[in-house]
């Protein structure tokens, strides 16, 4: 379904990504894991087209998609930071998104936008919220268009316990109808609870991609945590 | 793209700026045409502010308004839209945005006190630059990442185009005195914009027979029906072409 072939960028001297070749199918859900700077983001915004690679190939169902736009429909982005027009309301942000967006579209998921309540802080500007208002936002904007691929950059960081649950449940649920999920965390327990497989990425190259049902048994470990612990001081010596 | 325009207006209308630069623009017109008692008079001074003070406004609003909505910029690119025309919205809300307020702030007292063909010109020179200044601005903000930066270049270009190409040209017929320089002349005055609006209103009004052999061949070019053509297309060429650029340059740039 998504498709990367020899996918790189600097930035300067520094090599974010270096020739990542990867395919995910739908009903898949990737954890991107790597070091600080290791280039998560980059991959990340290379597919929504906020970055542009050096070289290399996107495909989405097997289209190109580097240098169009139309493509996005299908992705539901919820960035690291979620940065907002300042004195925009909230509902103001969410009208918008919806009028620009959701042209020929008839039923949005607002599954979290009730769950989180969105109704009672709507008339707030952006600016007032606290950092894990708008990051819950950021998540109801990712799903409103019921997109079939979901791109979460950090969606726990910054979430209370309680938020956090519900966007986990969310998740798991669209994971259940198909779709496809990528998450970057460092949580590791949440991405063992939300996803499939593991894309590790160090400087930018792709050092194993892999289904977390087979990291496990080649490591004789049972939690996603010590399976990579594992591997990491096999890779040091 | 319209539907993005009335958000970029309707941010750029939630800062009080340019409901400022528009009562700053009236007052100054009125002032200047009822203190000097005579509508030439009113209009020579008024042209002077004009060729100030609209490109300086507009290039330093423009730019911090571009810094400004890098947030609205990241969260509209991440969507199914063109980056084109995002950036092509950002243009058109704010040239909209200022020729209003030149309109209203300049184009109501004008109409009022010099209802000429004088008074028009000066209307339309001001909206010209506006509008380049517009596009001038988005050119450097595209290419500058750093906020403060982008400002500094702002007002060097402003400094450049307003005061410094003036004493560069002066110095240049001051050294080449004794070659005829009226054709080059021509040409200087069309790199900057803000030179051929001044010579495009001066030759309006009576005064012009004051600028000697070298306003004397402005008149000869630019007083007729192609010369006023031929400013009207340099004028729109110095929007068109920044405008362009910063579009070539943003649908490429890493966000």
């Amino acid at each position: 379904m998504l498709q990367s072939s020899s996918l790189s960028k600097s930035f300067g001297k520094l090599k974010a990504l270096d020739q990542v070749s990867v395919t995910m199918q739908a009903g898949q859900a990737v954890s991107l894991i790597g070091p600080n700077g290791s280039g998560k983001t980059t991959f990340i915004k290379c597919l929504l087209g906020l970055v542009i690679p050096d070289s290399g190939a996107l495909t989405l169902h097997n289209l190109p998609i580097l240098g169009t736009w139309d493509y996005r429909r299908h992705i539901g982005y919820m960035p690291q930071i979620g940065r907002y027009p300042d004195h925009m309301r909230v509902g103001q942000v969410f009208d918008m998104i919806r009028e620009i967006r959701g042209a020929g579209q008839k039923e949005f998921d607002d599954d979290l936008i009730k769950a989180y309540e969105v109704d009672k802080f709507a008339h707030k500007a952006m600016r007032t919220l606290s950092g894990g208002t708008r990051q819950k936002v950021s998540a109801c904007l990712a799903f409103l268009f019921d997109p079939e691929v979901l791109v979460l950059d950090e969606p726990t960081a910054g979430l209370d316990p309680l938020a956090s649950e519900i966007l986990k449940e969310k998740v798991l649920a669209e994971k259940g109808k198909g779709k496809l999920i990528l998450v970057t965390s460092h949580i590791l327990s949440d991405l063992e609870e939300l996803t499939t497989d593991v894309l590790y990425l160090i400087d930018g190259q792709v050092q194993f991609y892999q289904p977390i049902a087979q990291l496990k048994s080649q490591t004789g470990e049972e939690k996603l945590n010590r399976a990579l612990a594992s591997i990491m001081r096999k890779q040091a010596h | 793209m319209f539907r993005i325009v009335k958000y970029v207006l309707y941010d750029i209308l939630q800062n009080r700026m340019v409901i400022g630069y528009t009562l700053f623009l009236l007052a100054v017109s009125f002032g200047l045409f009822n203190l000097s008692g005579e509508a030439t008079k009113g209009m020579v001074s008024l042209l002077n502010i004009v060729l100030i003070v609209t490109p300086l406004v507009s290039i330093i609003f423009s730019t911090i308004h571009f810094y400004n909505a890098t947030e609205f910029i990241e969260l509209l690119a991440a969507q199914p839209i063109r980056r084109s025309v995002l950036i092509w919205s950002e243009f058109l809300g704010l040239a909209g945005a200022l020729t209003l307020a030149v309109l209203i702030g300049i184009g109501i007292p004008v109409m009022l006190f010099a209802p000429n063909a004088t008074g028009i010109t000066l209307i339309l020179v001001a909206v010209a630059l506006s509008v380049s200044f517009v596009a001038i601005a988005l050119l450097a903000s595209v290419l500058t990442r750093d906020k403060a930066r982008g400002i500094g270049v702002a007002l060097l270009l402003w400094f450049y185009f307003a005061l410094l190409y003036d004493a560069l040209v002066l110095f240049l017929m001051f050294s080449f005195a004794d070659y005829p320089l009226e054709k080059a002349m021509l040409a200087f005055i069309a790199l900057n914009p803000v030179d051929l609006g001044r010579v495009v209103v001066l030759l309006q009004m009576d005064i012009s027979a004051l600028m000697g052999y070298t306003g004397a061949l402005f008149r000869e070019f630019l007083g007729t029906g192609w010369g006023i053509a031929f400013a009207a297309l340099v004028l729109s060429a110095w929007a068109l072409i920044p405008i362009l650029m910063a579009v070539r340059v943003f649908r490429r740039k890493d966000l």
